[in-house]
């Protein structure tokens, strides 16, 4: 009792800290593991619901599933490798354009609020229902005011059609990897895209230059260092850190809102194979996992932590 | 006169032209004036394209929503309808029950930002500021459950609800589970257990301000005699205004603008209005008769700008302290 009575001050702390954390981790008990459990299980057996008592029987399979989702379903492994494509084509470009247009908008110029409002509204504008709206639109558009988005869109996709093709001709004929221009011709045919997607890394980048302090840029500036030596040897390592946080984001982002998510909920809830959609979401989840992890061990490496 | 000045003019521009070419230093800062000139040019045009990127499609839909039948066939119509019209508006706020849905609509986002910002900052309280046998592996189990996709977890999220019954408890009153689908219940549990929209994120934040603030304030409370729930509302939590204004934000665009968990939940269009915007083009189709899709279009820019608005108006709002919030607040870790 006495011995109790003693340690019961640290003890009482830490019981108030599992009272803070309480829900949370009943929360992640109750639909993360136990869901990731269930994933794997559905994954592994062919399911039925059970329509009379309005449960559900389980009939293991084995790797039935993992083998028709790999060998006979007609789209799967194209639309996997086209996310991840995509993901990879996305992530460095977001990355260096949310970096870029950061540093641009912390500095103090006249109407540096609106334009901050500006940027954020990708955000506000990338939900699925808007977006669904706005490219169904897109598509419909035919004549009249209706036509002036789409009319500017094609008539500047013709001539930038026509002026990349000479672009690239001209490059090909200096001698230009192939691989390279085709990187570079994707990443200005997705401008739109990677804008869209980088509104919340650029405050992320916003929030990190701030927290640089102001004397290393003094320091730097009584060197004699030039802008461009700055930016490399001050800004970039002291941001470094961050570039994983906005990776990370990136990555799980651009991942859920992918087609390989579209069509594990149109294999699950239209098509009622559930088995085959949880192995859809467990390759996935898979594989952006070990892109995570591959690319942030990548970026630890060269990480310099200034604390 | 205007000759002689205008000699005058050339002459002393080729002195200084000549000042420019003899003297290495007036050249240089000549040459750094031009550099830094072209520099902001450049940077101003970035701005107002990238701006631009941004913006040309809410104008183009503000036009479309504003344009009259003639104007929509017009092809000299741009920019500036010749007639502008309201009508779209009238008609699409009464086909989708604008007021009624959107009042519900952020009535149901409040609510869950508001126990989103009490959860979260609980949880991120307890992992700051408490020292507890495995913390660091907690920890990483927020991280996990910021990188897991959600959608490797919906199955068996939606089978839970379908069949909700907690620890057999539903069962044994009533004889069987309770279908909870197309409820909003489903949403307030995850959001009430720190597993709503983006939860794991705003713990981070949470847990990444409150470890920034300094221990002194809680020592001094705990001297003057405060439990450890009074210091946490009254003392913590009005300091971290910062990040309880960004999570705020965060959490009203993302619940609003959330249609994974509406999908899955089959929440009804009465309270999640962005659903009801799938529904407005049939909707005008069959009951106004209105068959061209070109007019269409334009009813559907309109509720597109009205679904957008008010989101648009709170973020106005607190922008300000939005962007303050999120350069204190630490969420960059």
């Amino acid at each position: 009792m006495q011995k109790k009575k003693k340690l019961s001050l640290l003890q009482k702390r830490s019981l108030m800290g599992y009272l803070f954390i309480l829900p949370w981790v009943a929360g992640f008990l109750i639909f993360y593991v136990r869901s990731l459990i269930m994933t794997g299980q559905f994954a592994l057996s062919s399911l039925s619901i059970d329509a009379v008592n309005g449960g559900y029987l389980l009939e293991p399979v084995g790797l039935e599933n993992f083998r028709y989702a790999l060998r006979v379903h007609a789209s799967f492994k194209q639309v996997l490798t086209t996310s991840v494509m995509d993901m990879l084509i996305d992530v460095p470009l977001v990355t260096f354009f949310a970096l870029f247009m950061a540093m641009l908008l912390n500095k103090k110029f006249p109407g540096r609020g609106l334009v901050r409002a500006i940027f954020f509204l990708p955000v506000i504008l990338n939900s699925g229902a808007i977006q669904a709206a706005m490219e169904l639109g897109a598509m419909m558009m035919n004549g009249g005011v209706a036509s002036q988005a789409t009319e500017v869109a094609a008539s500047a996709g013709e001539t930038m059609a026509f002026s990349i093709d000479y672009l690239i001709d001209m490059f090909v004929s200096l001698g230009l990897p192939a691989s390279i221009l085709d990187y570079i011709v994707t990443a200005v045919a997705r401008i739109n895209d990677i804008i869209a997607a980088s509104g919340v890394q650029i405050i992320l980048f916003i929030a990190a230059l701030q927290s640089i302090p102001g004397s290393m840029y003094e320091v730097a500036k009584i060197e004699g260092a030039t802008g461009y030596e700055t930016f490399w040897r001050v800004t970039f390592p002291m941001v470094m850190p961050h570039i994983i946080t906005c990776v990370v984001y990136t990555i799980v982002d651009s991942f859920t809102g992918s087609e390989v998510v579209d069509l594990a909920y149109s294999v699950a809830f239209d098509e009622f194979n559930y088995g085959l959609s949880s192995v859809f979401s467990l390759i996935s989840t898979v594989i952006t996992c070990i892109i995570l992890v591959i690319v942030c061990g990548a970026i630890q490496k060269r990480t310099f932590y200034y604390n | 006169m205007g000759k002689s000045t205008t000699a005058n003019a050339v002459k002393d521009y080729y002195a200084k032209a000549q000042a420019i070419i003899s003297d290495p230093d007036q050249g240089k800062r000549f040459f750094n004036n031009v550099k830094n000139f072209l520099i902001l040019l450049v940077k101003i045009a970035i701005l107002v394209g990238v701006g631009y990127v941004i913006l040309a499609p809410v104008i183009g839909m503000f036009v479309n929503s504003i344009s009259s039948n003639r104007d929509a066939y017009n092809p000299m119509v741009y920019v500036l309808p010749e007639s502008p019209t309201l009508e779209r508006y009238s008609l699409a706020i009464a086909r989708m029950e604008y007021l009624p849905t959107l009042l519900r609509n952020l009535l149901y986002t409040g609510a869950l930002t508001l126990l989103q910002l009490l959860i979260c900052s609980m949880v991120g309280y307890g992992f700051a500021r408490f020292k507890f046998p495995f913390k660091n592996f907690l920890f990483g189990c927020v991280v996990v459950m910021i990188v897991i996709p959600t959608h490797t977890i919906m199955l068996p999220l939606y089978m839970t609800f379908r069949e909700f019954d907690p620890l057999g408890i539903v069962s044994l009153i009533t004889g069987s589970s309770i279908n909870l689908m197309g409820t909003t219940i489903p949403m307030y549990i995850m959001t009430l257990l720190g597993c709503g929209v983006r939860s794991g994120l705003y713990i981070y934040i949470f847990n990444q301000f409150f470890r920034g603030l300094p221990k002194e304030i809680e020592e001094a409370a705990l001297v003057d005699g405060c439990g450890v729930w009074y210091t946490y509302f009254r003392i913590m939590l009005v300091n971290a205004m910062p990040s309880v204004i960004t999570v705020a934000v965060f959490s009203i665009v993302w619940q609003f603008n959330d249609t994974f968990y509406a999908k899955l939940f089959l929440i009804s269009d009465n309270v999640v209005i962005s659903k009801r915007l799938e529904g407005l083009r049939p909707l005008i189709a069959n009951v106004d008769q209105i068959l061209d899709p070109t007019i269409q279009q334009l009813y559907e820019d309109a509720g597109v700008l009205l679904i957008v608005a008010p989101i648009l108006i709170i973020y106005i709002i607190l922008q300000k302290n939005f962007i303050e919030g999120v350069e204190r607040s630490g969420i960059v870790g």
